[in-house]
């Protein structure tokens, strides 16, 4: 018998979005009439979006691209295969050898895409588990103080420190502590948080329970937002596994310690991504955000002291324990340190999932690896951050990604959305929607973000409609001051973030 | 609320008392099963879960996704957020509340279609993007939609 043909095929939110399975599909069946045994392995996506379906094939030991792929594509794929593959107008040559990734740092989207996400054997090969079983060598003290000396900052958005997060929390009296792992991933533009969901969930699995051991918590919960329902299943079937081989439960790994994992999903709150609203959202309320302090460090998730951190600071934290503190914090630039994942979306060429260590310049990220605009006119405006996130002009994209330099430029990395606009953007419309967004997702404590909001939208339309231009432009002005200066949280405070940056850069369309 | 519905609401009611912060997912589990969360449950609910009327109300209204009336056969939302704007949702939800004779919140005259506004669907490379129940779509245009539509037989509103 002839061996079998090993192909892979991504079953992520995006490939499938673009037909991944009707693919897989077309291929069972023309397999079947060709008489040609096919291994089909749904991996989790490269984050090569542009590329999706990308189907892989293992040939003499090394997987070779074509993409993106249609069922019409693949009677010629397959003969291609069994005779010069690289004569195939879809093919691209060596997978990792694809420029895109291969230019890439990839430490937390290491695994991405090179096995079936939900195979623990397929994990363990490929390095994983390695910072859990370093973890489980160590006091707790000591896993913290890697975190700390690694110079992991939370990349959800607001860059604090992890290490000094996880020593409040460690350093807290209390029988009961949490991790709550922010998997809401609101802002647009972002990606990166369900991509390693689906493609590697077993990493943020491994990353909760090394946060559990640090700080003494047996209880874990995933908050994830309902608009992923993939990445949901995934990471449910994950989690059952993982506690079918004792990786989760009462006996972890055999050593006593106990960790307990529960996913649990928003209901389509923008608001419930906050840390604070988030946690109120757990306890089954409203996601109204709560004064600062207590920091949820000391009383939390059922007032208890609990570490919040997004997926991929969990997910960081297993490089840190495998490969070392130094090892991790040798990447990146200044007081960022690490690497950084972007995600380049909107109107772009070649969207899709680039970690990199800090200091890139976001026209490298565009030009080099977006390859410019989908529409192939100019691009105008950038909006780095997501929806709080301000827009830039090309005068500054030659600023590094870096959490400092971009604060000052008055703007954010947040959690490294990227989303490009070509010249057919009308700025004060992204304005509006600005607020219009604030609007609607408010959570309604503080009276200038939930009223301010509206305002701002009856400002900016008659802005647009010429009324009164000049006063209209000094009222949004206050109103934006008076948004940051009198809100609560980051909602209110930072709508302005986008609004301010198209009037400073793009004056023309509101005149 | 019929027997039926009745018998399967008092189910999930007991299923999720003892669990901690258990009303999310207890509204999940019941407009998984029901399609909607009935205002009629709300009492029961609030017993079960020792929380007010009022609280348990208060959260249901909060969240975009609970609905208290039963949607159409199939839920459409489209993505309003920026990178799909940046690829031309403002054209393409403006087509689809056309196409369907609707707006935001409506549901077609034939009970198939209710359209929803969604922010972001975490498919920002390949936008603009859509959710029909629960399949997410990448680059839709007016066509694509068409085609979408299509697939489920009656949408009578033209
Ligand atoms: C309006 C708002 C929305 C937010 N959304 C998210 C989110 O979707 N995901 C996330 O990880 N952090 C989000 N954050 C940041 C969290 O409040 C918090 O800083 C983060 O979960 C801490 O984890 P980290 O330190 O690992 O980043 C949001 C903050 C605000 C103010
Ligand atoms: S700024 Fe807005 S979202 Fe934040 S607490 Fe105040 S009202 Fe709520
Ligand atoms: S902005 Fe539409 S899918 Fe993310």
């Amino acid at each position: 018998m002839t061996a079998s043909l090993r192909l892979f095929l991504p079953r992520d939110t995006t490939a499938l979005a673009l037909g991944a399975d009707r693919v897989a599909a077309a291929l069972a069946r023309e397999a079947a009439s060709r008489g040609l045994p096919v291994e089909l392995v749904r991996n989790g996506s490269r984050g090569l979006f542009w590329l999706e379906p990308l189907l892989e094939a293992e040939l003499r030991g090394e997987r070779v691209a074509f993409g993106p792929v249609d069922s019409a594509s693949l009677p010629s794929i397959l003969a291609a295969l069994a005779a010069n593959p690289g004569n195939h107008p879809l093919y691209l040559g060596p997978v990792e050898e694809i420029p895109y990734l291969k230019s890439q740092q990839r430490l937390t989207f290491a695994r991405a895409g090179q096995g079936n996400p939900l195979c623990l054997d397929s994990y363990r090969k490929l390095a994983g588990f390695s910072g859990l079983e370093r973890a489980l060598r160590l006091d707790a003290q000591d896993i913290v103080t890697a975190v700390t000396e690694s110079g992991l900052r939370g990349r959800g958005g607001a860059a604090f420190p992890a290490g000094i997060k996880w020593q409040t929390v460690l350093d807290a009296p209390g029988e009961q502590k949490y991790i709550v792992c922010n998997a809401d991933e609101g802002d647009s533009g972002t990606f990166a948080d369900r991509l390693l969901m689906e493609a590697d969930p077993y990493q943020l699995i491994e990353g909760m329970i090394i946060a559990g051991l640090a700080v003494g918590a047996s209880r874990g919960y995933i908050y994830m937002r309902s608009e992923y329902p993939r990445a949901r299943d995934v990471l449910a079937s994950a989690i059952e596994r993982a506690r079918a081989r004792q990786y989760l439960g009462n006996n972890i790994c055999g050593s006593g310690r106990a960790f307990e994992l529960e996913l649990r999903l928003g209901a389509g709150a923008y608001i419930c991504g906050e840390e604070t609203a988030l946690l109120d959202s757990l306890e089954g309320k409203r996601g109204v955000v709560r004064a600062k302090p207590p920091l949820p460090a000391i009383a939390g998730l059922f007032g208890r002291p609990t570490v919040v951190n997004n997926v991929l600071t969990l997910a960081a934290v297993t490089t840190v324990l495998a490969q070392g503190a130094a090892f991790y914090r040798d990447f990146g630039t200044g007081r960022s340190r690490g690497t950084i994942a972007v995600q380049l979306a909107g109107n772009i060429r070649r969207g899709g999932l680039v970690e990199l260590a800090f200091g890139a310049t976001l026209r490298e990220l565009v030009q080099d690896y977006g390859g410019g605009t989908h529409s192939g006119r100019p691009v105008r405006a950038i909006q780095v951050g997501g929806p709080l996130g301000a827009y830039l002009p090309e005068s500054l994209w030659d600023t590094p990604l870096d959490y400092e330099a971009f604060a000052g430029i008055n703007a954010m990395l947040g959690h490294g959305g990227v989303v490009v606009f070509d010249d057919s953007v009308d700025m004060a419309a992204q304005a509006r929607f600005a607020m219009a967004f604030c609007a609607v997702e408010s959570c309604g404590k503080c009276t200038p973000c939930r009223i301010g909001s509206v305002r701002g939208m009856e400002v900016i339309d008659r802005i647009i409609a010429r009324q009164a231009p000049t006063e209209n432009l000094a009222l949004l002005r206050d109103l934006c001051d008076t948004m940051e200066a009198g809100s609560l949280c980051a909602m209110g405070g930072l709508t302005p973030s986008p609004v301010r940056s198209a009037l400073a850069h793009f004056p023309e369309d509101f005149s | 609320m019929d027997e039926q519905t009745e018998d399967r609401l008092t189910q999930l009611i007991a299923q999720y008392r003892d669990v901690a912060g258990g009303l999310l997912p207890l509204l999940h589990a019941i407009q998984d099963s029901l399609g909607y969360v009935p205002v009629d449950a709300v009492p029961a609910i609030a017993r079960g879960l020792h929380l007010s009327r009022a609280e348990v109300h208060g959260v249901i209204s909060f969240y975009h996704d609970f609905r208290s009336e039963p949607a159409g056969a199939h839920l459409l939302q489209i993505c309003r957020a920026e990178a799909c704007q940046a690829m031309g949702s403002r054209a393409l939800e403006a087509y689809a509340k056309t196409r369907l004779g609707i707006d935001y919140g409506g549901t077609t005259t034939d009970g198939a279609v209710t359209l929803e506004p969604v922010y972001c669907l975490g498919n920002c490379a390949c936008s603009p993007s859509v959710r029909l129940d629960h399949e997410i779509h990448a680059r839709v245009d007016a066509a694509r939609l068409d085609e979408l539509l299509a697939g489920l037989g009656a949408v009578t509103s033209q």
